[in-house]
């Protein structure tokens, strides 16, 4: 059973994992590898064992709310956990093989892991202050390994993500800096339910819009999304699947969704904000991911428009528009990463990521080709992939609210984001076989393993709205953001 | 006699400073810099926060019962802050370096191949 005594652990494993591997690894693959492995499976162990458990928190260092800091482990944060660490686990499988290419091993390993410890920090900390800490610990080893090749692209974009980066931090700290200033607390609980008893001041819509700017940075929402395209597509293939499955998730639109529910309450002003945030996104990128001859560049536009949707479904405000935004999020983690395991194959297989240059390869590499292509009709929302039934659920929440607009322009983008993935279809799978290709291997079982098995989740990801499954992982997700603010009570009651 | 908000004026004042650094500077060196202005300025608002009139530190002894002492708390986080701004800033140097070593120049208008 998960305790309120474990719930560290979930920080402190991935982080004594990291220490080790720079402590003991650095001359040995093997160890490295082995302490990589080990170190994610405990923590996806971990994850799985927190959907299972009912909600708990716990006081770091016996210091009691509002002093100390709070770790929560609620509906919401298990939900997330499970989304980071089987992204992470499948991840680490297939970065076993493909990292063969890069030197540095024990780096790679170090890196992921702190990377690990602060996305799962800052999904189970009550604590604004401590959310920022965790916030960088993830921020800054994700700018590292975007520059990881240290060649010419990788370092322009890891510089680009890294100011831009920072440059969020900095309104973050701004915005806590005033709401602290405000209500004079820094737990998320307590300072609910001062703003609550405060009420409405310049200085709350001062705070909000600064907390709002910096996390839609960290989540890649146009118009913050320009380093996106660059850095995403530079990190070695796994760390694009990280940085576009579930980092940009869990420090952006999770600590949107945690800081407007929770803490601020949705209103209608906000409500609409975030529509119209989300539609532009989902707008924006889908029309520039359209042109993109680059496959990863292609897919990091995809991120941006996929994420307009999550926040287009949590903007709604309603059970079942949480439900679609929350669910898509699941999704989008899985067959995002997914199709950028894809091209790290056909990048090592053919030695380019330009989609000209490629055809026919669908006989020459079988089980790139089946995964590619289930993870496109899961994006392009084709039933009975599992994104058909996200975005049909974000669909139907808008129409309930008689959104009709918001509901047409999101069957538009899934058009179009249907045309952009055919065009990958075509040119990378179908046609004939170029010369150059002919003698083109399928890439290592390992490799293989980690994208089959994420395959596997897109075609059954449907199976989630199942009531038996939906009641353990989604419907405690939806109750904590549909629940509105929180107050201290609760949470140290939990 | 110093107005009360004169303190909070300069504050911002240094916060645009830093954020015009960053958006106008072509050399990666001066980019940098305006982010450390920045990071700075938010450091002293968390400070100027925890400021009160006559207050002294926030020490517990004898003498202090009903005295009025500063707010210690952000103390503390400007700390923490000031670690994480020194990691930032010792990475992002090194990547300016290695950028060095591969474009032989400071210069952002000349390090742009990503585009599109």
């Amino acid at each position: 059973m998960m305790t309120a005594a474990n719930i560290p652990l979930l920080v402190a494993v991935p982080l004594a994992g990291a220490f080790l591997c720079a402590l003991l690894a650095r001359k040995s693959h093997p160890i490295a590898d082995t302490l990589g492995t080990l170190t994610v499976a405990v923590v996806l162990a971990l994850s799985i064992v927190a959907v299972f458990s009912p909600a708990a928190s716990h006081a770091v260092g016996g210091w009691p709310a509002p002093m100390g800091i709070l770790l929560v482990m609620d509906g919401l944060a298990a939900f997330m956990l499970v989304t980071v660490s089987v992204v992470a686990f499948l991840v680490m499988i297939y970065a076993l093989s493909y990292m063969n290419a890069y030197t540095g091993r024990w780096q790679f390993h170090t890196l992921f892991l702190l990377m690990l410890a602060g996305m799962n920090g800052v999904v189970i900390t009550g604590d604004l202050f401590n959310l920022f800490v965790f916030l960088e610990v993830a921020s800054i080893a994700s700018y590292a390994l975007v520059a990881f090749g240290t060649g010419k692209h990788e370092l322009e974009a890891a510089f680009k993500y890294a100011i831009m980066g920072s440059l969020g931090s900095l309104l973050l700290l701004l915005g806590i800096a005033f709401l602290y200033g405000y209500t004079g607390t820094l737990n998320m609980a307590h300072m609910a339910r001062m703003l609550g008893e405060l009420g409405q001041a310049p200085i709350t819509v001062t705070a909000l819009v600064l907390l709002l700017s910096g996390f839609a940075l960290k989540a890649a929402i146009v118009p913050f999304h320009s380093w996106l395209p660059d850095a995403h597509p530079s990190a070695p293939a796994p760390i694009s699947a990280m940085l576009s499955g579930v980092l940009i998730k869990s420090l952006g639109v999770y600590t949107i969704a945690r800081l407007v529910f929770n803490v601020f309450g949705i209103t209608p002003e906000l409500s609409n904000l975030l529509l119209v945030l989300g539609a532009i996104s989902m707008g924006v990128g889908v029309i520039l991911a359209l042109r993109q001859w680059d496959m990863k560049r292609l897919l990091a536009y995809h991120s941006v428009s996929q994420v307009g949707y999550i926040i287009l479904g949590l903007g709604l405000g309603t059970p079942l528009g949480i439900l679609g935004g929350l669910f898509h999020l699941f999704n989008h983690s899985i067959f995002k990463s997914l199709l950028f395991l894809n091209s790290g194959a056909l990048e090592q297989a053919t030695g380019t990521r330009n989609l000209k240059e490629m055809g026919g390869l669908s006989k020459r590499m079988p089980t790139t080709s089946w995964t590619t292509l289930s993870a496109s009709m899961s994006i392009s929302g084709v039933p009975p992939f599992s994104g058909f039934w996200s975005k049909l659920i974000i669909v139907m929440a808008c129409v309930e609210q008689g959104q009709w607009f918001y509901a047409s322009w999101a069957i538009l983008v899934s058009i179009l984001t249907l045309a952009s993935f055919l065009k990958v279809t075509k040119f990378a799978f179908l046609g004939r076989l170029r010369k150059r290709f002919e003698h083109v291997r399928e890439v290592p079982v390992a490799m293989r393993f980690g994208m089959a098995v994420l395959a596997l989740l897109c075609i059954l990801g449907g199976l989630m709205l199942v009531p038996a499954a939906k009641e353990m992982l989604l419907d405690p997700a939806v109750r904590v953001l549909d629940h509105g603010v929180i107050t201290l009570g609760e949470v140290v009651n939990l | 006699m110093i107005h009360a908000w004169l303190p909070y004026v300069l504050c911002a004042l240094l916060f645009s400073v830093g954020v015009y650094a960053v958006l106008s500077k072509k050399n990666l060196i001066k980019i940098i810099m305006g982010i450390i202005i920045a990071e700075y300025a938010v450091n002293l608002f968390l400070i100027l926060l925890c400021w009160r009139k006559d207050g002294e530190a926030p020490i517990l002894h004898p003498g202090a019962v009903g005295q009025v002492m500063v707010d210690p708390l952000p103390q503390a986080l400007v700390l923490t802050s000031i670690v994480i701004g020194l990691a930032t800033t010792a990475f992002l140097v090194a990547i300016a370096m290695r950028l060095h070593d591969r474009y032989g120049t400071y210069d952002i208008t000349r390090i742009r191949e990503l585009r599109g």
